[in-house]
């Protein structure tokens, strides 16, 4: 399919990214040269400087026989018209506009209709979502949720007092005694496939761990992970995440102070911010924090601009024993960079948007039996893949012991109806369920048919 | 610098290389040329054992592939295609001296057409055709080629747009369509449709299959190596227009061909670079009639016929002549055909020389340089095209002169200083005109080097710096000259 894809930033080129992997035809428009040659070193793509939403850029980039245009720069209003100008010279075109302004919020899905969009995204709601769900767990590092919200797979470390610590895998069962299955191991910055049950765990393993969303808190409680209810979270940086998060946080009845260095931010934060506490100030003195009472507060979330003081907040907070911390990266490509930095969480706003979008362009192909979602879990280095099975699926009912799957390929859960299955070797899947598949390494699944020898 | 992946690079083009002799050892082996079979045998020998152990001991290559290695990678594979593709001529007898066989090799691969072979009608026909399939190989370029057979996949997959820069010509070079795989594969399809339409049109003039054959593939890399002594002045008038409407055609940017198949023909006319070509060879060759016509050298049809054929076989830099311009044409003649050495065909064009964009834009600088001296807070954008071109391509051009320049006065220097010590018959005109020849992958020179002589007499010495002065043409003068830099070959 060929893809225009306006406004090269942060978002811009992880779709890039993303696209390009899955071999689509992408030409990528922005003002600034010198991004675009950049990105144009990286991966394989056309690129064309320029103003997105003028007609003659648009006509430059052949946008008469595009299928998709994916609007995506900073200013939501700039998204709009690109969406309208490039839909209005070709009526075939799919539009997917960024739309991250909180006033439009409320608006958003009668703008869709109106405007003749085809999809909207809002990655620093996105965000928010996301450090709302690890909030309302802690002791997960991540969660990646797949079948409508039903399964999840959660990162959890491994640390020497953990029950998991140096035990293999066959013991598991016993252990933490609900439904769950490990699907991948994070040792030293390489990903393993745990196949067989003598794999043994290590202290500082990160795990990625498969379970019915409804069992989260029963996996917890058995690895013996204690846990406190977040009451009260300190949010670094007042940015529009910032905003989004105090009021999910605040609906829920936790209490959200705010550290914001910018007095007009911090003062427009206040108003439309009734509940929560805004504190002006400038969050790389750690007066300032110890004074606002970080030490007394159960998450410490840093979500300023800068990613080099999100970590050091992080990381401080960390010292100073704040039960979750959670780390927003934004410029970073991956976090190979702070690989065992006590960080906590860590979240990329660029990361969560292309998943949808990635799920649109799949669905816009139509190919059966091809992937409905893709998570990227372990760094980038393994994938978590969900499949529609249909009549094409191959081996329905025979037993998963006696099937031959390519290497580094695991099936991490199955949804039939309204059911979650965590497999066991007797278990089967059947035409019309929904399967994960975890994947590492450099084997590339398109359709579910691949993951047979 | 990623060696592995560099070794890879090799690997394939030396493959590429095994290929593309099999047509040649087939023409020696139906002509019964005993010495041209065992040559061509022992090079595909060598050169597919050489591809098939780099393969081997290069297995794992990491991804780490950025602008520097992209540069070394296009350099290193030239002159690795150039040390193999010389084997022929030394085994086979042809040309029996290492250096001359090697700049028989890079004259060919690097389209340049400079010979140093007496009388190329005497050579057997598998060798003649060796060379000149070199300059179709040369004139797109083998990595261009290769991007459009194998397949890019996995991490920084984009590292191929260095490569596509390091070889193609021109200041500012880009894909005509998204992916790599399918930019090349136009071009090259555009490159054979062409070659294919000239091939027919030669045939169809009387000509042998054979000639055409070679003819066509030196008309489209820009060569000019022939297959007869003098050349194109014997073949019919019909056969020299043919050639002079297809060099003028292969000088052209083939991103227009492209943009035409797209139906996108006002962009084509509002290309300001192919206006200045189109203006430059009309406008030069009308001055030439002018003088010829005036010196009565020939009447009015030869003299149109003559002055069109040479004005555009040295701006594209081809080398094909009709006439001995060297002897026979006035001084004033001779000096717009210098200095269409200079200028050379379009960017994205397979013909070498500064380029026409750049000319354009050195011009154009210059405009905004006399500016700033009369209003020196005047803020003023380069346009091209009426598009503004970014400072960093005008600072490249301006660094791109300053270097062509530079290299092409200390090869003189050099080319001259052996000239002295050997005491050779060449004078100023031959050594400066060499030099120029030979960096701009023209051809021919003038006095004792031009259409119809040859470059046998120069000294070792001379024909290295010629030879060097061939591939930093040919590649535009950076990815030979980083070979030189110790930061291009260390690790990390």
């Amino acid at each position: 399919m060929k893809i225009l894809v306006a406004g090269n930033g942060k978002v811009g080129e992880t779709l890039t990214k993303e696209l390009a992997d899955e071999g689509h035809d992408l030409i990528l428009i922005d003002r600034d040269a010198a991004i675009l040659e950049a990105t144009a070193g990286k991966y394989d793509v056309m690129t064309l400087q320029g103003n997105c939403a003028s007609m003659e850029t648009l006509r430059d980039a052949g946008v008469g026989s595009a299928d998709l245009l994916i609007a995506s720069t900073g200013s939501d209003e700039l998204n709009l018209l690109t969406c309208l100008t490039a839909h209005s010279m070709n009526g075939k075109l799919h539009t997917i506009a960024r739309i991250h302004n909180p006033e439009y919020m409320g608006q958003v899905y009668e703008m869709r209709d109106r405007f003749g969009l085809s999809m909207t995204f809002n990655p620093e709601r996105q965000t928010a979502v996301e450090i709302d769900r690890l909030l309302k767990f802690p002791g997960f590092l991540k969660r990646d949720t797949f079948a409508h919200g039903r399964l999840e797979i959660v990162e959890l470390k491994i640390d020497g007092q953990s029950k998991l610590c140096d035990q293999p895998l066959s013991n598991l069962p016993g252990l933490i005694n609900c439904r769950a299955l490990i699907c991948a191991v994070l040792r030293e910055g390489v990903t393993y496939t745990p196949n067989s049950g003598q794999f043994t765990l290590k202290e500082g393993d990160r795990i990625f761990v498969t379970a019915s969303s409804d069992d989260l808190s029963t996996l917890l409680r058995n690895l013996g992970i204690v846990t406190h209810k977040v009451k009260r979270v300190m949010l670094v940086g007042g940015g529009t995440v910032s905003y989004y998060l105090a009021e999910m946080l605040l609906a829920r009845h936790v209490s959200v102070s705010i550290v914001e260095r910018d007095p007009a931010q911090a003062r427009h934060l206040s108003e439309v911010l009734p509940g929560a506490d805004v504190i002006l100030g400038d969050a790389s003195r750690q007066t300032l924090l110890d004074s606002e009472g970080i030490a007394d507060t159960d998450a410490v979330v840093s979500l300023t601009g800068l990613d080099e003081l999100n970590v050091l907040v992080s990381l401080y907070a960390n010292r100073r024993g704040i039960p979750q911390t959670i780390t927003k990266l934004g410029r970073m490509e991956d976090t190979s960079m702070i690989e065992n930095l006590p960080v906590g969480s860590i979240v990329s706003p660029r990361k969560l948007s292309c998943n949808n979008i990635v799920r649109y362009v799949r669905a816009m192909q139509n190919q059966t039996g091809a992937a409905v979602a893709v998570h990227h879990i372990a760094d980038g280095q393994a994938e978590a893949i969900e499949f529609h099975l249909d009549g094409s699926a191959a081996n329905t009912d025979v037993p998963l012991k006696n099937l031959s799957l390519k290497q580094n390929v695991l099936i991490a859960g199955i949804l039939r109806g309204s059911e979650v299955i965590i497999p066991g070797g007797n278990t089967t899947f059947r035409a019309g369920d929904t399967v994960v598949i975890v994947v590492s390494g450099d084997t590339v699944l398109l359709r579910f048919n691949d993951i047979f020898e | 610098m990623n060696y592995k992946m560099l070794g890879r690079f090799i690997s394939m083009i030396l493959a590429i290389e095994t290929a593309s002799m099999i047509p040649a050892l087939l023409i020696s082996l139906f002509c019964r040329e005993s010495r041209p079979v065992i040559g061509f045998l022992v090079a595909m020998a060598a050169a597919g054992v050489a591809s098939a152990l780099l393969y081997l001991l290069t297995r794992g290559a990491g991804t780490d592939f950025y602008a520097r290695e992209g540069m070394v990678c296009v350099g290193v594979s030239w002159i690795a295609l150039c040390l193999f593709g010389c084997i022929p001529f030394v085994v086979s007898g042809a040309i029996p001296h290492f250096i001359d066989a090697l700049f028989e090799t890079v004259s060919g691969f690097t389209t340049t057409g400079s010979t140093i072979v007496p009388s190329p009608s005497s050579l057997p026909k598998g060798i003649l055709y060796w060379r000149s399939f070199s300059h179709w190989l040369g004139g797109m370029g083998v990595l261009v080629f290769l991007l459009a057979l194998v397949p890019v996949s996995g991490r920084n997959e984009g590292y191929t747009l260095h490569i596509l820069r390091a070889e193609s010509s021109g200041p500012s070079v880009g894909k005509l369509v998204p992916k790599m795989r399918q930019t090349a594969t136009v071009l090259y399809l555009t490159y054979i449709a062409l070659t294919i339409l000239n091939f027919i049109f030669l045939l169809c003039g009387g000509m042998s299959p054979f000639d055409s054959v070679c003819t066509a593939f030196g008309t489209a890399g820009t060569g000019g190596f022939g297959t007869k002594d003098t050349s194109i002045m014997d073949f019919s008038p019909y056969i020299q227009i043919v050639c002079t409407v297809f060099m003028f055609l292969f000088g052209i940017n083939f991103s227009m061909y492209y943009l035409i198949l797209l139906k996108r023909v006002r962009s084509v006319f509002r290309d300001e670079e192919l206006r200045f070509y189109v203006l430059t060879v009309f406008g030069s060759a009308g001055l030439i009639i002018w003088n010829l016509l005036r010196n009565n050298v020939y009447g009015i049809g030869d003299s149109i016929r003559h002055a069109f054929f040479q004005v555009v076989s040295i701006i594209t830099t081809t080398g094909f002549s009709t006439a001995n311009f060297e002897n026979d044409w006035p001084a004033f003649s001779q000096a717009i055909l210098v200095i269409l050495m200079a200028v050379g065909a379009c960017a994205g064009s397979t013909g070498g020389g500064l380029k026409c964009s750049r000319v354009i834009m050195l011009f154009k600088i210059m405009k905004r340089n006399v500016g700033e001296v009369m209003h020196p807070q005047k803020v003023k954008t380069v346009r091209l095209s009426g598009k503004p071109v970014p400072e960093k391509i005008l600072a490249n051009t301006n660094a791109y002169f300053a270097a062509y320049i530079l290299l092409m006065v200390a090869s003189f220097f050099l080319v001259s200083f052996d000239s002295f010590l050997l005491g050779s018959p060449f004078g100023f005109t031959e050594n400066s005109t060499a030099v120029l020849s030979c960096f701009n992958n023209i051809g021919p020179g003038l006095g004792k080097i031009g259409p119809s002589s040859n470059f046998s007499q120069f000294g070792i010495l001379s024909k290295c710096v010629l030879i060097m002065d061939m591939l930093a043409g040919r590649l535009e003068i950076f990815p030979i000259i980083v070979l030189f830099s110790r930061k291009s070959w260390q690790r990390g």
